[in-house]
């Protein structure tokens, strides 16, 4: 019977084979499970706190604050993860944790590459890395600037790009894409707007 | 205060360099930049020195600083294309490169083949422009002159092509999302054919300058040294790396565009000093010539552009990107929120993040080698900035 069913349907796809198509571009990929035995390990160790995903071929651990900077740690030690590509962060303002803060890795050896994400409140301090991979002091450096995260035990958090007296931390969702520190270029650069 | 004695035990040189200076041993701070014909823009680099020798430095950067990344979340991903062009200037059919293959990677379409053919040609002639432009500069602040008249005579070659192909020169904007704009002018495969077979002999000049020169050699080896396991711990990419001895090449690791279709060599160094590096980047032109040799006599036929809707919306998510710029890794990680913006757009800056490798680089040596081994590092600061 339910070969039957399917009988009429083979001639329809012929019909309208630009429909199927074009649902299935438009149709949102979404986050797989990622198995490896790496995750497999990870997950018996720390359970709920690690969620492993692979998004369009690219894998990442949605990691609990409380694993950093423990995680990425034996990343490095461990797992050969020996390359910082990047350290950056993401503001979403509506949600209660309102910062992502992304690490970008790569194993040489493997020739892998991984995210390493994780939320954290506005306010909040996150461990820094920099003892991990030397390269995150810059980097680190970059994301307190534009975000204003603090990182713990990094040794010269400052400013990098904006000049040091400046007010605000531009990639903020809330920082205007007009908005300036006025009173910064009224008194330093001796103009009454910097637009 | 104990003078140097001279009881003719020690070479005198040996000397000098053993012993603290005799009048000055003070430490002394000294700003080098922003407004420095060395620094290759507007970089400031405070130096702590002792007599003459660097004890440690400090960076100062951002002064073109323009938030390219907060820009991008108010453009659509058309409209941000042509701003990754002002990033790395003298490189920027790769920033291009980067860029549309990231979002093509978010949509989850392909380029056509066609596309990919071309964007490998522009993209290596590209990167032997930058280096040209990277060679004359730097050979220029050693105190070699003749070289930034040879290398800019024969990459404005390569600047006229991309003239004739799109009508930039510099800030080129050669590529879309989903392929390229413009198919090749009448006469493009020829033009890149003439172009190899001239500079082919023309790097050969380069060298005869500069590879056996006894003032090249004696103030570029040694100079700036980094070792692999610092360069990797620094995050450094690129020729930089290369030259330290770790044979890693984005464009053979993970490979993009078209590269996987063509034979070529990751040139690697031994030492990881300024001359390794040099070399490393020499061998690259010519690997590079290769690539575009083997490209454009069989660039296929076919549509240079992917079916790409009119309005660019990619679904929620996110995603890395990065290609083998000539600096180093060149990455976009973008997030989608499902509207025609990036929710959040962070380039990884090659320069930016060597320029980081510039103290351990240069501690113990000369002020004359930080001008070296700025050169040597190749940045640029619409990049490091941005």
């Amino acid at each position: 019977m339910a070969e039957e069913v399917k009988t009429p349907a083979p001639p329809a796809q012929p019909v309208a084979p630009a429909k199927p198509a074009a649902a299935a571009t438009s149709a949102s990929p979404v986050p797989v499970p990622w198995i490896s035995p790496m995750v497999e390990k990870y997950k018996s160790q720390y359970g709920s706190a690690l969620e492993a995903l692979t998004y369009l071929g690219q894998n990442y651990l949605s990691v609990d604050r409380s694993l950093i900077p423990d995680i990425l740690r034996l990343l490095r030690d461990g797992e050969q993860f020996d390359y910082c590509v990047d350290v950056t962060a993401v503001h979403y303002p509506k949600r209660e944790k309102q910062f992502d803060v992304i690490w970008i890795l790569y194993s040489f050896s493997r020739n892998e590459r991984m995210r390493v994400k994780t939320q954290i409140a506005d306010g909040a301090s996150i461990p820094s890395c920099v003892s991990i991979w030397a390269t995150a002091n810059w980097l680190e450096r970059e994301v307190y600037d534009m975000f204003g995260i603090q990182f713990e035990g990094h040794p010269d958090l400052k400013r990098i790009l904006l000049p040091d007296g400046w007010k605000g931390h531009p990639l903020r969702k809330d920082y205007d894409i007009l908005q300036q520190d006025k009173e910064w270029v009224q008194i330093n650069l001796g103009i009454e707007s910097g637009q | 205060m104990n003078a140097p004695t001279n009881d003719g035990t020690q070479d005198v040189s040996k000397r000098w360099l053993s012993e603290k200076p005799y009048l000055d041993s003070n430490e002394l701070i000294i700003n080098m930049g922003p407004q420095h014909p060395a620094t290759h823009g507007v970089l400031r680099v405070i130096l702590k020195l002792d007599g003459e020798r660097v004890l440690g430095t400090e960076c100062v950067i951002g002064y073109l600083h323009r938030g390219v990344e907060k820009i991008a979340e108010n453009r659509t991903y058309a409209m941000f294309n042509p701003y990754v062009d002002r990033m790395d200037y003298v490189a920027a059919v790769s920033n291009g490169l980067g860029y549309c293959e990231a979002v093509e990677k978010l949509l989850n379409v392909e380029a056509p083949p066609r596309a990919k053919y071309i964007r490998v040609i522009l993209t290596e002639l590209n990167r032997i422009a930058s280096h040209q432009l990277w060679l004359g500069t730097h050979a220029l602040d050693i105190g070699a002159m003749t070289p930034l008249f040879y290398t800019f005579r024969d990459r404005e070659e390569i600047l006229k092509i991309f003239e004739r192909y799109c009508g930039a020169r510099l800030t080129t904007h050669a590529f879309r999302i989903g392929g390229c704009q413009y198919e090749t002018y009448a006469g493009f495969e020829k033009d890149v054919k003439k172009f190899l077979t001239f500079v082919a002999p023309k790097i050969d000049e380069y060298e005869a300058l500069l590879t056996t020169n006894r003032i090249w050699m004696e103030r570029t080896k040694n100079v700036g040294v980094i070792s692999a396991a610092d360069a990797i711990a620094l995050g450094v990419t690129g020729p930089v790396l290369r030259a330290s001895g770790v044979k890693w090449d984005l464009r053979k690791a993970q490979p993009y565009a078209a590269y996987s279709d063509f034979d070529f060599e990751i040139p690697v160094g031994t030492k990881g000093d300024t001359y390794d590096r040099y070399l490393v980047r020499m061998a690259e032109m010519r690997q590079s010539l290769g690539i575009i040799e083997q490209a454009v006599n069989v660039i296929p036929e076919g549509p240079i552009m992917a079916k790409v809707p009119k309005v660019i919306k990619p679904p929620v998510g996110e995603i890395y990107h990065s290609i083998e710029a000539p600096k180093g890794e060149l990455g976009y990680f973008i997030v989608s929120d499902g509207s025609t913006q990036p929710y959040r757009l962070r380039v990884r800056p090659p320069s930016f993040v060597n320029l980081q490798a510039l103290d351990i680089m240069v501690r113990g040596l000369l002020v004359a080698d930080v001008v070296a081994v700025i050169g040597t590092i190749d940045i640029v600061l619409g990049e490091v900035d941005r």
